[in-house]
């Protein structure tokens, strides 16, 4: 056995049957090695992708997602989709070879100091110096981008450890990590605050991060919610924590959220902040939150409490552990005025305006193709105009909604959705994104057709990057530049190419129908959606 | 506000940078950073001077705390704890003042650890005050070089001791 033959082995010890990779010399032992396994490994078509497919792939698994590529442009290709995943603390374990050790720092051929480079997007990185060392760094690995507050954890290994002879090979079965013990449990004493704090309270708000989907809390989170009859409203990550027919749910919150959301949130007098960073596009100011709110804030990252707003009572553990915890208190509450006036200001709510009727109107759309989504079935929002129509009106069942939500990186949407498919090729996974972030990562629809990972891809064609065309819009009195983007491809010839179903939509008319023909089969298929080119957000 | 942060971590390839890059991206300040090894080859002692409001300090202690190979942070506070500083001044000096200067190096009980027909070097070890008097005291000669290691710190007394 060598090193490669030990790396492989340790990933089908944890259970590893998927993984996404783009090779090179400096990874071939490796790829070599994955022939004798049953892990299937996906050829992506650039290496950002694959760290994309990955995190798609982790976050409707709960499991880590393993992408793999070669050393120098192999490895900084990935780096963009390493710190996407970081930024929405995905678990990633990202593999990369490296040049001989004994020419490390020589500059040689495709060297690049990626441990170095990657540093400030990882939760953890090794450069392995040593074959033995494998098992061990790869349990720790796996152990850290999986516990605590999740990420990617980078794993640079040089050719020569990769041929290096390793003898009596043995997977460890525990990881005993000297300096890393996140906490799991919440502290007793803050538990029971909640509930005197709930039982004091008039107007409480739940809102729900990303956090509660990634600690698996979802079902927690609505039995939590509808045991006080408390409100809840999410962030862009926690979207698809509660089903939009719900009650209780008023939606998403920021400035491109819901106003009953933002409502209820300035008018809470409780807030119980969960698995939430409250990031500048969730909360404008920091003020937005009543100086006589008393503030909540449940998070497995105690750095993350205090940090953006003010707690008055900070809760640190997992989140499912501290429901699981709250669900053997009992409180003695009555919220119904509340809800009932968050009620009724859900109802009086203001529709979009629609736009003109000789295109599609995007928020129509999101809404029928969501609602016309099996119950399980997985949305992945790009980035751009077509992420906040689609947070905006994605109708949530028990499915999931993915989105690169902190870092915002455009093309995430089509390799996210064929991580998410492989994971689940029961599931129909629709990927919408614009005509900006389309063009970002089209050439994975041949990943999509070369693997039969059969994705559903809908591209809002506007003719520009419609957000910042927005912006400049109204912050540089509609002088626009660099975001036209004209007129070509044209989708139809590329579906052609790659041997993709299409249809196009030109306008709202007979949308249900149309709908439902490209969600028919189980086949691929590409629908592209034409816009209003001067269609806003709001 | 100023504080004195003591870390020990895990002994592994790259942690002096991983902390010093935390600092550096996230905007915080180092005054100044010493490290070293402790009795347990294991780990080294980081002792961090650093300065910032009061929710950055605390954001600063969370964030380093994050860190993985990050075993125990404290923050020493000054009542409690003993700090120094090792400061090597290179001055200089000839025939006619060099005298007076020793008789000041005496009363701080510095030592001369070098000397040359035109220069002095004298080493001063103690709290901060004690050497910025002296440095103060240094006004009338001419300064040329100064190396200063930082301080370390140790918290007072036997309570809490966990790592050697």
């Amino acid at each position: 056995m060598i090193g490669s033959d030990a790396i492989v082995k340790c990933l089908e010890k944890e259970g590893v049957t998927t993984l996404f990779g783009y090779p090179g010399v400096a990874i071939c032992p490796f790829f070599n090695s994955i022939l004798k396994s049953t892990i299937e490994s996906i050829l992506v078509r650039s290496e950002q992708n694959a760290a994309h497919a990955a995190s798609g792939y982790a976050r409707v698994t709960g499991k880590p997602g393993v992408c793999v590529a070669t050393s120098g442009p192999g490895a900084t290709n990935l780096i963009t989709g390493i710190a996407t995943a970081y930024a929405d603390s995905i678990p990633l374990i990202c593999i990369t070879g490296q040049v001989d050790s004994k020419l490390l720092g020589g500059d040689v051929f495709q060297e690049a100091d990626i441990t170095g480079a990657a540093e400030s997007f990882v939760k953890y990185s090794y450069l392995v110096k040593n074959a033995a060392d494998i098992p061990a760094i790869m349990k720790e690995a796996f152990h850290i981008a999986t516990t605590g507050r999740k990420g990617p954890v980078l794993i640079d290994i040089p050719i020569d450890i990769q041929n290096s002879p390793v003898s009596g090979f043995k997977y460890p079965e525990t990881v005993n990590m000297r300096t890393y013990k996140p906490t799991v449990k919440g502290h007793r004493v803050q538990l029971r605050k909640v509930i005197s704090e709930l039982e004091k309270a008039k107007r409480p708000v739940i809102l729900a991060g990303g956090g509660v989907i990634l600690s698996g809390a979802v079902k927690e989170l609505r039995e939590f919610s509808h045991k006080y009859g408390i409100p809840v409203v999410t962030t862009m990550m926690g979207i698809s924590s509660m089903p939009s027919d719900d009650d209780l749910y008023f939606g998403m919150i920021g400035n491109n959220g819901r106003d009953y959301a933002n409502y209820a949130i300035t008018e809470s007098d409780l807030l119980i902040v969960i698995g939430a960073r409250i990031a500048d596009r969730a909360v404008s100011s920091p003020d937005l939150v009543a100086k006589d709110t008393v503030l909540i804030h449940i998070d497995v990252d105690p750095a993350e409490i205090g940090k953006n707003v003010g707690p008055t009572i900070p809760i640190v553990g997992d989140i499912r552990h501290i429901f699981n915890d709250l669900a053997k208190e009992d409180a003695e509450c009555d919220f119904t005025p509340w809800v009932e006036k968050l009620s009724a200001k859900r109802l009086s709510a203001h529709p979009r305006r629609s736009p003109r009727k000789s295109y599609v109107d995007p928020a129509a759309f999101v809404t029928a193709l969501s609602q016309r989504l099996g119950d399980n079935d997985i949305y992945v929002a790009d980035v751009g105009q077509n992420q906040m129509w689609s947070c905006m009106y994605y109708v949530s069942k028990s499915g999931r909604f993915l989105t690169s939500g902190g870092m915002g990186t455009m093309g995430y949407s089509i390799p996210a959705a064929i991580g998410a498919k492989k994971a689940h090729m029961d599931r129909t996974v629709v990927a919408v994104c614009g005509d900006g972030s389309f063009q970002m990562s089209m050439n994975e629809l041949a990943t999509m057709v070369e693997n039969n990972i059969p994705v559903k891809i809908v591209v809002f064609n506007n003719g520009y990057l419609g957000l910042v065309r927005e912006y400049q819009h109204n912050t540089y009195n509609a002088n626009y530049s660099m975001v036209s983007l004209g007129s070509v491809p044209d989708l139809s010839r590329i579906a052609a190419a790659y041997n993709i179903p299409f249809v196009r939509m030109k306008n709202g008319k007979d949308m249900d129908k149309v709908i439902d023909g490209f969600l028919a089969d189980k086949g691929c298929a590409l629908m592209e959606c034409m816009l209003d080119p001067m269609d806003t957000v709001k | 506000m100023v504080k004195v942060i003591q870390l020990i971590v895990d002994n592994t390839a790259g942690v002096l940078s991983r902390i010093s890059g935390l600092f550096s991206r996230r905007g915080y300040n180092i005054e100044s950073i010493t490290a070293g090894i402790t009795a347990d080859p294991h780990y080294s002692r980081i002792t961090i001077v650093t300065s910032g409001d009061e929710a950055i300090l605390e954001q600063i202690e969370k964030q380093v705390g994050k860190l993985i190979d990050v075993r125990d942070i404290r923050v020493l506070e000054p009542d409690d704890s003993v700090y120094r500083e090792l400061v090597l001044i290179k001055v200089k000096v000839g025939d006619d003042k060099r005298q007076a200067l020793i008789s000041v190096c005496d009363v701080f009980r510095t030592k001369i650890v070098d000397i040359t027909k035109d220069s002095m070097i004298i080493e001063v070890t103690g709290a901060q005050s004690k050497i910025n008097a002296f440095i103060e005291m240094l006004q009338d000669y001419e300064i040329l070089e100064i190396a200063r290691t930082g301080i370390a710190g140790l918290r007072r007394g036997s309570d809490g001791v966990v790592y050697l």
